[in-house]
């Protein structure tokens, strides 16, 4: 039975948070970033607002003891732009991500609570939205709307929710039907209390690791919008960073620190967000936890064919 | 518990009937015709085997039926109102604060990330809204004591209470609001024969310290025979037979209830077989010609196949001959009274007349 509380406290939650390696390791990647982006005045050694005097040598100048990472195609300081750009990434993962998972979040919870005509239209809307393909979409409405900041969240944001409504939905079927919402019932509590103290709190967990893994693709979002040249013109992202060394000539001057740079960033955050959510679905969901069962060689005797064991 | 039968029933069901509708298919009858009246005070048994629409009929009386249930019939009648013709909003004030239910299987009826006290709590909160925090709380350390559990433990959530703790927080779930009505499903199932009893016991207390009507929902027959003034037996969604726990265990007509007595063993004949009844209760959609029992009764004869029996009332002279050798024994606790209502759903009761 699955009668073990899914939100564990605080203290619990910390001591097997930091058993798993992997959500350690998510942990730590972010928490660099995030320092990056907080701190990008102080660490950066340039201002990639402030206009530089271009010569020929400083277009795509090679790394050096001045440009640690080089310059660009304008003469700025690549290592301070993959500074300041870590904030555009973050902002747009963070945000988007809120607003997927509170759209997401609530039609799913509504839809697998009410079941009947309300689950109907609100399951095929999101079927339909789901077999629309994001990339084109978010393309042409970002191309309409104007590139701003706030335009591109929004439109990420309220783009990206459907997988969360369909597990969130999922989620809620399995936990209306158990027996504690029937007494819940009887007790002559309403929709609302129902939904927000007995539902909400076992779809949580599953709410929290789910954002973690939008987020990340949040961020994959953005930057191909802004490698597709749809960025804020005034801010600087790693997305806009790889349109603009793609589009001028950066390739064929050999200059790898552009691409190479901003690439690294992108992988970076995303590859951060998948561990942490993978780490944080293996600490709030004991169940998918089996490496207990086979990691320790006192436990378990090897398998007679290692090659078929999962 | 010697409430004179004239006064008015605190609860008076009559001709429930329940089906269950799904679609492409003919309604099921999961409960047909069942009437009974309960007394404040009373104690009622609902017997029988899994499947016979007993915890159908206690969910239709709250009306917490799922939503393919359908009450197509009968009457609800608490205190002269009628429950079935009440609008979902009154029915909510009357579920709980007058009438309410221990449910099968403690674990599943907790919400594991909410403390018991709580969730106790909960059902006070809704019935009394004006309660402050503070005298929700004393009321939910007042009820956890009245079961026998610990106040301080109203913080603890459900994993760290034992089995029995569980059923107990339940019964004093079920008490929150003072109902005049409980109704429990199965309250023992699942807990070891001690703990069974201790929650029984409890029960039982509780019931006449209180003046509680209570519904026992189970199908052990030794329940009943402790703590029941009356039974009611059913077998597949009808009422087999109907009478005071005396006439139950000393002078049963319907062979289904015979049949049962004899599957429940007797401990001062030490060497006599257990009985079992051959076959399975009907499934609701697929339910036999005539009798409902006829394809598992003993004294099956050719009526029974064609034509239903109707609830007869048993002659009380047939009854008073068979249970005079019982008289005096610790059961006989309502001689005085006016004879006891006994029916029964049987060709052969028909026959003796």
């Amino acid at each position: 039975m699955t009668d073990q509380p899914l939100l564990l406290s605080g203290a619990a939650f910390w001591k097997s948070f930091r058993r798993n390696r992997i959500a350690l390791a998510g942990l730590i990647m972010l928490a660099l970033a995030l320092f990056a982006a907080v701190f990008a005045p102080v660490i950066a050694p340039y201002d990639p607002a402030a206009s530089v005097e271009i010569t020929i040598d400083s277009i795509y100048a090679r790394p050096s003891a001045a440009h640690l990472l080089g310059t660009d195609d304008a003469g700025k300081d690549v290592l301070s732009n993959f500074i300041y750009g870590s904030r555009v990434s973050l902002t747009v993962g963070i945000f988007a991500s809120f607003i997927s998972i509170v759209i997401g979040g609530t039609l799913g919870i509504v839809a697998g609570y009410l079941g009947g005509r309300t689950e109907r239209v609100i399951m095929r809307f999101t079927d339909i939205m789901l077999v629309i393909p994001d990339l084109p979409l978010t393309v042409v409405i970002v191309a309409i709307t104007k590139p701003r900041l706030l335009n591109i969240i929004l439109v990420i944001g309220l783009i990206g929710w459907t997988t969360t409504a369909r597990l969130v939905r999922a989620q809620t079927l399995s936990i209306k039907e158990r027996k504690f919402v029937l007494r819940a019932r009887s007790i002559g509590a309403g929709h609302f209390h129902i939904l927000r103290r007995h539902i909400f709190p076992l779809v949580l967990p599953l709410l929290v690791v789910n954002s973690v893994l939008i987020i990340s693709l949040a961020i994959l979002n953005e930057s191909t919008l802004s490698f597709l040249g749809l960025s804020d013109p005034t801010v600087v992202s790693w997305g806009q960073m790889l349109n603009y060394a793609f589009e001028r000539g950066a390739m064929s001057s050999r200059a790898w620190w552009v691409l190479v740079t901003p690439g690294f960033g992108i992988v970076w955050l995303v590859l951060g967000f998948t561990l942490l959510g993978h780490g944080l679905e293996q600490v709030l969901n004991p169940r998918t936890e089996w490496h207990h069962l086979t990691d320790h060689p006192l436990m378990v005797s090897l398998p007679a064919f290692p090659e078929t064991h999962p | 518990m010697t409430t004179p039968t004239t006064s008015a029933p605190l609860l008076a069901v009559r001709d429930l009937s329940i089906d269950f509708i799904t679609p492409d298919r003919p309604p099921a009858h999961a409960v047909s015709r069942v009437s009974f009246t309960l007394q404040p005070g009373e104690a009622m048994g609902l017997v029988g085997e899994s499947g016979c629409g007993k915890t159908t009929l206690s969910l239709a009386l709250l009306r917490l039926l799922p939503p393919q249930g359908r009450i197509v019939n009968g009457s609800v009648q608490f205190n002269g109102r009628e429950l079935l013709a009440l609008a979902e909003p009154e029915m909510a004030d009357i579920r709980w604060r007058h009438m309410a239910m221990i449910f099968q299987g403690a674990m599943n009826a907790l919400n594991p990330v909410v403390t018991v006290g709580s969730q106790i709590g909960e059902a006070i909160h809704r019935h009394y809204p004006f309660m402050s925090p503070p005298e929700v709380a004393a009321r939910v350390a007042e009820l956890l004591d009245m079961v026998g559990i610990l106040g301080a433990r109203a913080d603890q959530y459900p994993h760290q209470y034992s089995g029995g703790m569980r059923q107990r927080a339940m019964i004093a779930m079920a008490l929150a609001c003072s109902p005049e009505i409980v109704i429990a499903d199965e309250p023992t199932t699942a807990l070891d024969v001690m703990i069974q009893a201790q929650i029984l016991d409890l029960l039982d207390n509780l019931r006449r310290h209180l003046g509680l009507a209570v519904i026992f929902v189970t199908h052990d027959l030794g329940v009943v025979a402790e703590l029941c003034d009356k039974v009611l037996v059913m077998y597949g969604g009808v009422t087999a037979e109907y009478a005071d726990v005396d006439t139950i265990y000393n002078s049963p007509r319907h062979p289904y209830t015979q049949e049962l007595l004899k599957a429940f063993p007797d401990l001062s004949k030490p060497q006599a077989a257990l009985n079992s009844i051959p076959g399975y209760p009907p499934r609701p959609d697929a339910l036999p010609t005539g009798c409902r029992f006829h394809p598992r009764c003993p004294l099956v004869f050719d009526r029974c196949r064609t034509d239903q029996p109707a609830l007869l009332s048993v002659s009380p002279v047939w009854s008073s001959q068979q249970s005079s050798g019982y008289a005096g024994t610790a059961n006989s606790k309502r001689s005085g009274e006016v004879r006891p209502t006994h029916l029964a759903s049987c060709h052969l009761v028909e026959n003796d007349k």
